[in-house]
Formats: C-alpha cells, structure tokens, sequence
C-alpha cells in the first residue's frame, strides 16, 4: 500500500492532469467499463465479466462519442489486461485517453510536451508548499526539444537487423524490446513513429507512405509511456483490419470474437481525428524515479495476499 | 506441461532433457506486441547458465524432480552411503559428486536430497554442523604475536581457521554455506 505522501502526490498528478485539459477546453467523459465487445487486437487479451468484457482500453467508445460530434474529449480510468503482470504492468491499471476531431497525430506530440511540462511544475510546486526541493522527473530533461525518431531509423541506429528483416523473421519484438527501447528517452523524452502498417490495426496510413501507420510511442527512461495515432475513418478498412486480427485470435486465446458493428457504423461519420493513451501509474512511478508499477499505485496484487 | 505464463523466479522447468531453475524474470510487452517472457535459468546439474525468452505460446515440459531426506550412514573410500528415511533405500555419492558438503558429514545426519530421473543431483544440508575438534595446537598463553585465529582440524578431517582459544576435544559450530567457524557449542 502507498504511504500518506504518496497518495497525496498521485492525487496532485490526478488533478493536474484535469487542470490542464480543462485549461485546453477538452471535455472529461466517463465511459463504460463493461462492454459487451472488445478491441479485437491479436496480443491484447480482455478479462471476462459473466457475458460481457472489461475494457482493454476506452478506445471504442471515445471514438463513438467523436462521431456523435465531439471535438476534444479525455477520459482517466481503469483498464484491463488478461496476463500482463511484471515489473511495468498489471492487469488492472490506470489509463488516461484522449482524442481530438481535425487533427493527426503531431498534434498528440505537443500535448505530450506541454502536458509533461506542466505536471512536472505542479508536482513540483504543490508538493512542496514550504518550498522544499523534491524532485520529479529527477535525472530527466523534458524542458529540451525532445527526440522524434522513426522505426526505420530506430532499427539502422540501435540494431543488428533492419526493420524489414526482424519484420520478416518475426523478431520485430524482440529487437525492440532487447536492442531498441533501453536506449530511448535516456533524457528527453522520445517519440518513436511511423511504424510498419501490421503494427498499428487502428491507425491510419501515412501520407506518401502506405506501408506505414502514423503511429507513435512516447518513450522516457525505456519506459513505454503513450501510444497515439491518427485514427483510421475508413470503415472499409477498419473491418479488413478486424477480420485479420479476428482471424488470429481465433487461432490462438480467443472463440468466437465479435466484430464490433456499431463501432464501425459510427466511424464512417468521422472525418479526421487523433487519439492517444497514457499510462498514469508509469507516469507516476518515472515521476518519483521508481522502477516498479506496484510502487506508483495504491494497492498492488501483492496487497490482497494474506501472510 | 508448463506455458510461457507460468514462469516466475524459482520455477524449475525442463529444456532439452536438462533441469533448469529460473533465477531471474522479467515480464515485456512493447505496445500492441506480443509478451515476451525473459528468463535467466541455471542448469541445475552442471551449474551453467542460460537466458532465453520466451513467447506465450512456447511450452515446458516438468522436470522430474523429487526431494527425499536422506540419512549419511558411513563412507568406504570413496563412496558415501545414505539411506532414505521413508523407503530405506541406500545409495551412495561420490566424494566428488558431494564437493564441501563431505566437510560436514557425520554418522546418521540427515540431508535433503534432490533427485532428477532417479539420480541424486543435490544436496542440502543442514545450515549449521556441530563437530568434534580433533586437532588443534595448543593456546599459547602471553601469545603476544596478534594472531586472531589458528588452523583447527575436525572429525571430518575439514581444516578451518578459528579463534585461539578453541581447544582439542571442544566441540564447534560451523556455517555449512561458508564452511566458516561460527560459535564454540557446550555440551
């Protein structure tokens, strides 16, 4: 369990977090959490409740509320993961989402930036009342130009393999994981973007490139932080995708997934639009310089385990 | 049959026909990827150690592992016979199959010993041993020189370094992971 000073600072995060979207104008939703249909993504697997699922993420629904006509939309609140437990994740963690209609995914980038920044200064300064220095972010620059580095460029710099070949020899992962990620974000955050199109099921390709997404990661300390993209609107392509990743779970965890129709009923309304998910308890834990999620949330699994 | 899932620090898995434990884990995801299980394992017979990662979907086999307690019964050149407590079945190890641990054997200790197949590949042993001092230079009084210990040798022939005044016939306390002197027992 998290000690009185620390829940005080994550509650400062919190509120900050509403602080500066509600500066921006952007309106705080709150979705279900249960739904009867998932994201039909291959390696991210849902935890059942009775008939229904709980979310993954609130992605589905964020982005029926764009088509109904909202601009700018964020939303913090708990997701799901069957199986994803270890030092940086846990099977229920916090998530901050948000979206904005008429804009692509370098938009997302600066809000990272200004957001970043100003969480840093009101941590800073509403911690510490008495004018006693603690440090959040210790060790990390965020006030320099952070870096934007592509996969491609990612792959030719930090690997033994182009992407092309850990593509083809299906290691993409594991190059990413052993050779790339522990480099990125060593100081100033960094963006690593335009990923190869079978990386990013929801995300639109990128202009003068049709192999690519326009997909980023937000990087600090080898930590994956955010993952944003320009949305994919073409309902055509979007059910394409979903069959391919239905396919696949068909033939690994999953039976009988369901396609989420209304979903892709809404989406075909929606012009151009950007959305992103932040991890709030990795954000938490870079902010305090720990390096284990149970250390940034209130109660980790091992809480609940009677000794 | 085990699944990547399973693993975690201390499990003890089976990777082309060799006992292995795992001795350090970590859990990776990069966004929308698939999980990849990182593991460092130790050969539980020769010592050598592997790190692999591992998919989901890739699965282990059970290592047939048994734990018997085992009691030390008497050696013969150069075997050392126990017997297990349960079946009373008698075995022997060899001096180098036992290493130290033969240092801190004595009549009718009983051991934990882990079996892989039928063949003993382990020994725990009791943390502390308490043996007779059968050797041991006498404590010089006005010893003025500053030395702090003095060779000693025990019932199992082991020599170790122990404080002066610890005399022939004494009985001592060794640290059987150390193989150091750890306290003067009374009787």
């Amino acid at each position: 369990m998290l000690q009185l000073e620390r829940l005080q600072q994550r509650a400062i995060l919190m509120s900050s977090v509403r602080a500066f979207f509600a500066q921006q104008g952007v309106l705080e939703v709150d979705t279900p959490l249960r739904q009867p249909v998932f994201i039909p993504e291959r390696y991210i697997e849902p935890l059942r409740s009775e008939e229904a699922y709980l979310q993954t993420s609130p992605e589905l629904c964020m982005k029926r509320l764009l088509a109904c006509g909202c601009t700018k939309i964020f939303q913090i609140c708990p997701c799901f993961r069957k199986n994803e437990k270890g030092r940086r994740h846990l099977e229920e963690f916090t998530m901050l989402e948000w979206y904005r209609s008429g804009e692509n995914y370098l938009k997302l980038m600066d809000d990272c930036e200004k957001l970043l920044r100003f969480l840093q200064g009101q941590l800073q300064g509403q911690s510490n009342p008495r004018g006693a220095k603690a440090d959040f972010f210790a060790g990390f620059d965020l006030d320099s130009p952070w870096e934007r580095l592509t996969v491609e460029d990612a792959f030719l710099k930090y690997s033994p393999h182009s992407v092309e070949q850990a593509l083809r020899d299906n290691i993409f992962d594991e190059i990413l994981v052993e050779y790339i990620e522990p480099e990125l974000g060593r100081k100033t955050p960094t963006f690593l973007m335009d990923y190869p199109l079978e990386l990013g099921s929801l995300a639109k390709r990128k202009t003068g490139r049709p192999d690519l997404v326009e997909r980023f990661e937000l990087y600090l300390g080898g930590v994956e932080l955010a993952n944003g993209f320009s949305e994919l609107t073409d309902e055509v392509e979007q059910r394409a995708r979903f069959e391919a990743e239905i396919a696949d779970i068909d033939n690994t965890w999953g039976m009988g997934v369901k396609m989420p129709e209304r979903f892709l009923e809404d989406i075909k309304k929606l012009k151009k639009a950007a959305g992103i998910a932040l991890g709030v308890d990795r954000l938490f834990m870079l902010a305090l310089g720990v390096w284990d999620i149970t250390e940034a949330v209130s109660f980790s699994p091992a809480d609940f385990i009677s000794t | 049959m085990l699944s990547a899932s399973d693993l975690r620090k201390g499990l003890k898995v089976q990777i082309d026909g060799n006992p292995y434990i795992v001795i350090d884990f970590e859990f990776s995801k990069p966004g929308k990827g698939q999980a990849l299980y990182r593991c460092k394992m130790r050969n539980m017979i020769s010592g050598n150690q592997l790190v692999q990662t591992y998919r989901s979907n890739d699965k282990f086999e059970k290592p047939d592992l048994e734990e018997r307690k085992m009691q030390y019964l008497y050696n013969q050149g150069d075997e050392f016979h126990f017997m297990d407590t349960v079946n009373f079945d008698q075995i022997f190890l060899t001096t180098e199959q036992l290493g130290d641990n033969k240092n801190f054997l004595i009549d009718n200790m009983e051991v934990d010993m882990l079996f892989f197949e039928s063949q003993a590949i382990d020994i725990t042993m009791p943390m502390f041993v308490n043996l007779d001092v059968t050797k041991a230079d006498p404590w010089a009084k006005g010893d003025t020189s500053g030395n702090d210990t003095k060779p000693v040798t025990v019932e199992t022939g082991y020599e170790l370094q122990v404080p002066p005044f610890v005399e022939e016939g004494d009985k001592i306390q060794i640290d059987t992971r150390t193989g150091e002197y750890v306290t003067r027992v009374k009787e």
